[in-house]
């Protein structure tokens, strides 16, 4: 038997509700909604472009009548609810209607807010709420020499004034305070957007208080408290919206500014569901689309009888795109007299970024014209991040020198459609749009999932959120506080490594059903994020779980597009010798290897070789001592080096002997995400440590310590980690650093985000300034080596594996 | 006869082509033929599926692929085939062609002729 559930509201978040609750459970409820508009459920935040002639009511359908019917959802059109006797279980509306209930959503919305003043009945006094205000407005404009007045500078006035202007009328603004958007913007931000907007020809009345609107049926004019008095065919009442809880507080819900809900989104009648722009959770009510998606998740996770999920509220930045203009704001952006004001102003560019600081965190930010890096203050400020180590480069943003893979222009409201916004996959802007617009896509995954764009390297990412920002009108970009470790839990890298190493946990099943995995055997990406992450904490004992690594590391080579695979012997240091030589050439030949090719870790990789002859040319090369490179791995890579004091008329020290012991000693290590070094003889840096996740450069004095560098996807320069004389303290302090990152960084993430979530200070805390602490590390790295310094090629030549190289059949 | 035996006897282009141990749990093993590779996975239950070695983005060996539940992911470009249909997980669009297979007495038994429906034999 189907119980039944009734949805009052026809809007964004409680059809989404829907969506969720029939992802979950499609066949436990009869579902029937209650709508008040003559629609299906549409994008309400779209109505601007529809205003402005841009989109057409049918392309801002997010569900259409078909899709109702399709699933089973009685809906009912323009009919409003009444009254809901909570006793009997019953919905009446207005007209006589009624329906029963075992599970009630309250998903009503909100009002928007009328000033109670002499006129605001007349015919042509609307608010910009639905699709007949829209109607309403577009009828006026086509009276030729209509004029508007739109009350309200914040967002919705922006938006609605813009529209009105481009369908021809004669638009002035009119706004209580002096600083247009002052919820979003501080007074220059504000200003610059009043001078954009002028200049577009919008006419405004600042610090402007609204005494009667004037007329006797149809609006003829507004009179301000100054007496002052304009004449206005349509007056436009943007000046804020109230949560519509007048039905709920009827039926004796308990409501503040909003119907009070718990975190799985129950009022205090258990029965009575209640999301979006009606509800107060935890004293916060909610305008933007993903807090009220977040919310419509729980709800449907709780409907489904699965009671797994939790609102706990959300941090929210404002990402929008007014008018054709960038803007961001976060936080407190106004700061007082504890505060500092970082400021970067650039007229020049239409740029203006602002980001207050308290106690050396972000408290709040705006920007104006540029606000690619939003989503970075954004998560520094929810993740109250000491910015002292880049506060020198902060207001330069995150951008890093060097990005490749998407040209270089971050402004991408101006960007042509054919430009190329992801360089590995080949999706252009208009793709993008095109998908956002078509599929009612919301969210950077949806974009990833549904066109690739951002789904390979990420480093298009920021762009793909603005893109998302910029044909959505407001910020789709989920910054969740926690970002569990993957689809198949609720739980963070940091939780589970805790967890893992609290609990004893020592097995990727034990974890799992510690941490009740929501899938039988996890996913491609939780599964090798939890072996490396039992393997660090569990040195000998865990046992590797060859199931749960990438192929390349399981088959301890490079896979090919065209599935052959690469060779790539290791080189200490990068140096090698004529038998080495000869033992390559002798392979390369004795296989027919395509391409000999040498790689930017200083050795030499062979390419086409089919699987089953891996165990053959590695046994080879061990003949002439040669062993597995680690090219393929999340692991120590190689250690670079230019040749030093040993040749090199400027080399200070011996640094082609230091990278060998480098080598010689982390060789072998398993990491969270490749690890590659270098190490200079002089400040001439010819190995190019200076990009390394750890670097040395040698100096007269001794060797400086470099780390954090990345040279690929996002190029990273590394920061100075501190200078030491000798080469057994590099060793020592290299040991340190490699253990702290492995101890600490989330799989898949390189030393450079790592380092810039962590912190430099925290990094010196631990492995300079904390003696003790750094030699624990070192000896718990040295330790870790003893298991991981067996050559994975000399196994498996001499038979180890064997089904992983070896079809199980051959027919014919 | 042995379990097997009976079963291959009157039923055309079935072979045997090892043990179910000999394939790791969440993992594959390849059987090579003229037409072409296919891949035959084992789940974490011990169900045997098998596909056409052939990911239908851009032809990966999705045998080297992670397996989880019943889903493989391709090692090139981490595509979502479903091991019992041979589709590609939605939104992706496009199929691996799906072959019978067997465990009888723990012996596995393919057949070498696709299901009809997925140009990507």
């Amino acid at each position: 038997m189907k119980e039944k559930l009734v949805l009052i509201g026809n809007g964004m978040a409680g059809v989404r509700t829907l969506e969720e609750l029939l992802k979950l459970a499609p066949e436990q409820y009869d579902i029937t909604v209650f709508g008040g508009e003559p629609y299906g459920n549409y994008n309400r935040i779209l109505l601007s472009p529809v205003l402005a002639g841009e989109k057409t009511i049918d392309e801002i359908m997010l569900n259409d009548e078909q899709w109702y019917a399709d699933n089973a959802i009685t809906l009912h059109k323009g009919k409003w609810v009444e009254g809901v006797n909570r006793a009997q279980r019953i919905v009446r509306t207005a007209d006589g209607s009624e329906a029963g209930y075992d599970r009630l959503i309250i998903a009503t919305g909100s009002n928007p807010f009328i000033i109670p003043i002499a006129g605001n009945q007349l015919d042509g006094v609307i608010s910009f709420r639905d699709i007949s205000d829209v109607d309403t407005m577009l009828e006026s404009s086509r009276k030729k020499g209509n004029k508007a007045v739109v009350i309200g500078g914040g967002l919705l006035g922006l938006e609605a004034a813009n529209g009105l202007m481009k369908q021809g009328m004669d638009v002035t603004v009119v706004h209580l305070m002096d600083t247009l958007m002052e919820r979003q913007l501080d007074k220059p931000a504000g200003a610059l957007l009043k001078a954009s907007l002028e200049q577009k020809g919008m006419k405004f009345l600042m610090e402007a208080q609204t005494e009667a609107i004037l007329g006797t049926d149809q609006v003829e004019g507004i009179r301000f408290k100054d007496g002052l008095e304009l004449p206005a065919d349509l007056v436009v009442m943007a000046v804020g919206i109230r949560p519509n809880i007048g039905l709920a507080r009827n039926i004796g819900l308990h409501c503040e500014q909003g119907i009070v809900v718990n975190d799985t989104m129950q009022t205090f009648d258990p029965r009575v569901y209640a999301v979006g722009e009606c509800v107060q959770h935890r004293g916060q009510t909610y305008g933007l689309v993903a807090p009220l998606f977040e919310q419509a998740r729980v709800c449907a996770n709780h409907l489904a009888h699965m009671g797994i999920a939790r609102y706990q509220g959300s941090i929210t930045s404002t990402k929008l795109k007014v008018t054709g203009i960038d803007l961001f704001s976060a936080g407190d952006f106004h700061g007082d007299e504890t505060t500092e004001d970082l400021v970067l102003q650039d007229p020049g560019r239409g740029i203006y970024k602002k980001v207050v600081l308290k106690d050396h965190r972000i408290l709040g930010a705006v920007m104006y014209g540029d606000t690619i890096d939003g989503t970075w203050y954004f998560e520094l400020m929810r993740d109250a991040t000491d910015v002292s180590d880049f506060r020198d480069k902060l207001l330069f943003g995150q951008a890093h020198l060097g990005d490749s893979g998407h040209g270089d222009d971050n402004r991408v409201a101006a960007m042509a459609d054919t430009a190329e916004i992801c360089g590995c996959n080949g999706v252009c802007k208009g793709d993008i749009v095109d998908a956002i617009s078509r599929r009612k896509l919301f969210t950077l995954d949806d974009v990833r999932a549904h066109t690739k764009a951002s789904s390979s390297c990420g480093s298009c990412t920021g762009l793909v959120e603005a893109l998302l920002s910029h044909t959505l009108g407001g910020d789709y970009s989920e910054s969740p506080a926690r970002k569990p470790l993957c689809a198949c839990s609720e739980f963070t890298h940091d939780e589970i490594r805790a967890g893992m190493k609290e609990q004893k946990l020592k097995t990727i099943p034990a974890v799992q059903a510690f941490f009740e995995w929501k899938t039988d055997n996890g996913c491609s990406k939780c599964r090798p994020a939890l072996n490396y992450y039992l393997l660090c904490q569990w040195p000998g004992e865990y046992r590797d779980d060859a199931q749960s690594r990438f192929i390349n590391e399981r088959a301890h080579a490079n896979i090919q597009k065209d599935a052959t695979y690469s060779v790539i012997p290791r080189m200490w240091g990068g140096g090698t010798t004529p038998q080495e030589l000869r033992a390559i050439a002798d392979a390369a030949e004795k296989y027919n290897i395509k391409t000999v090719h040498v790689t930017g870790g200083q050795r030499i990789a062979l390419y086409g070789l089919n699987k089953e002859e891996l165990p053959k040319i590695w046994g080879e090369l061990n003949q002439a001592g040669l062993v597995s490179g680690h090219a393929y791995g999340k692991a120590l890579r190689t250690v670079k080096t230019c040749v030093g004091k040993e040749w090199c008329r400027f080399g200070t020290q011996d640094s082609t002997q230091l990278g060998i012991e480098l080598e010689r000693m982390t060789w072998g290590s398993w990491t969270p995400h490749k690890f590659k070094m270098a190490a200079s003889g002089c400040p001439r840096n010819c190995a190019e440590a200076t990009i390394k996740d750890l670097g040395v450069v040698c100096v007269d004095s001794g060797h400086e310590l470099h780390v954090g560098g990345n040279g690929g996807v996002k190029v990273r320069a590394t920061d100075f980690l501190c200078h030491v004389e000798t080469s057994e303290q590099v060793l020592e302090y290299c040991a340190a650093f490699m253990q702290l990152y492995r101890e600490g960084a989330h799989y898949l993430e390189r030393t450079a985000p790592w380092l810039e979530r962590v912190g430099l200070s925290y990094v010196k805390e631990r492995i300079v300034e904390d003696e003790i602490g750094r030699k624990a590390l070192a000896g718990r790295f040295m330790y870790s080596q003893k298991f991981s310094q067996d050559d994975p090629w000399q196994e498996r030549a001499k038979g180890a594996e064997a089904h992983e190289f070896t079809p199980i059949k051959q027919v014919g | 006869m042995n379990q097997a035996e009976k079963f291959m006897s009157g039923q055309a282009e079935w072979v045997q082509i090892g043990s179910v141990e000999e394939i790791p749990r969440l993992g594959a093993r390849v059987v090579r033929t003229a037409k072409g590779d296919i891949a035959v996975f084992r789940t974490a239950d011990d169900e045997v599926f098998a596909l056409r070695d052939k990911c239908p983005h851009k032809g990966g060996p999705l045998s080297q692929g992670i397996v989880s539940g019943k889903q493989v992911a391709c090692p090139l470009h981490d595509w979502k085939i479903d091991l019992d249909s041979g589709d590609a997980v939605a939104p992706d669009e496009g199929c691996s062609a799906r072959f019978p297979v067997q465990v009888e007495g723990g012996v596995v038994i393919l057949s070498l002729t696709p299901d009809e429906g997925c140009p990507n034999k």
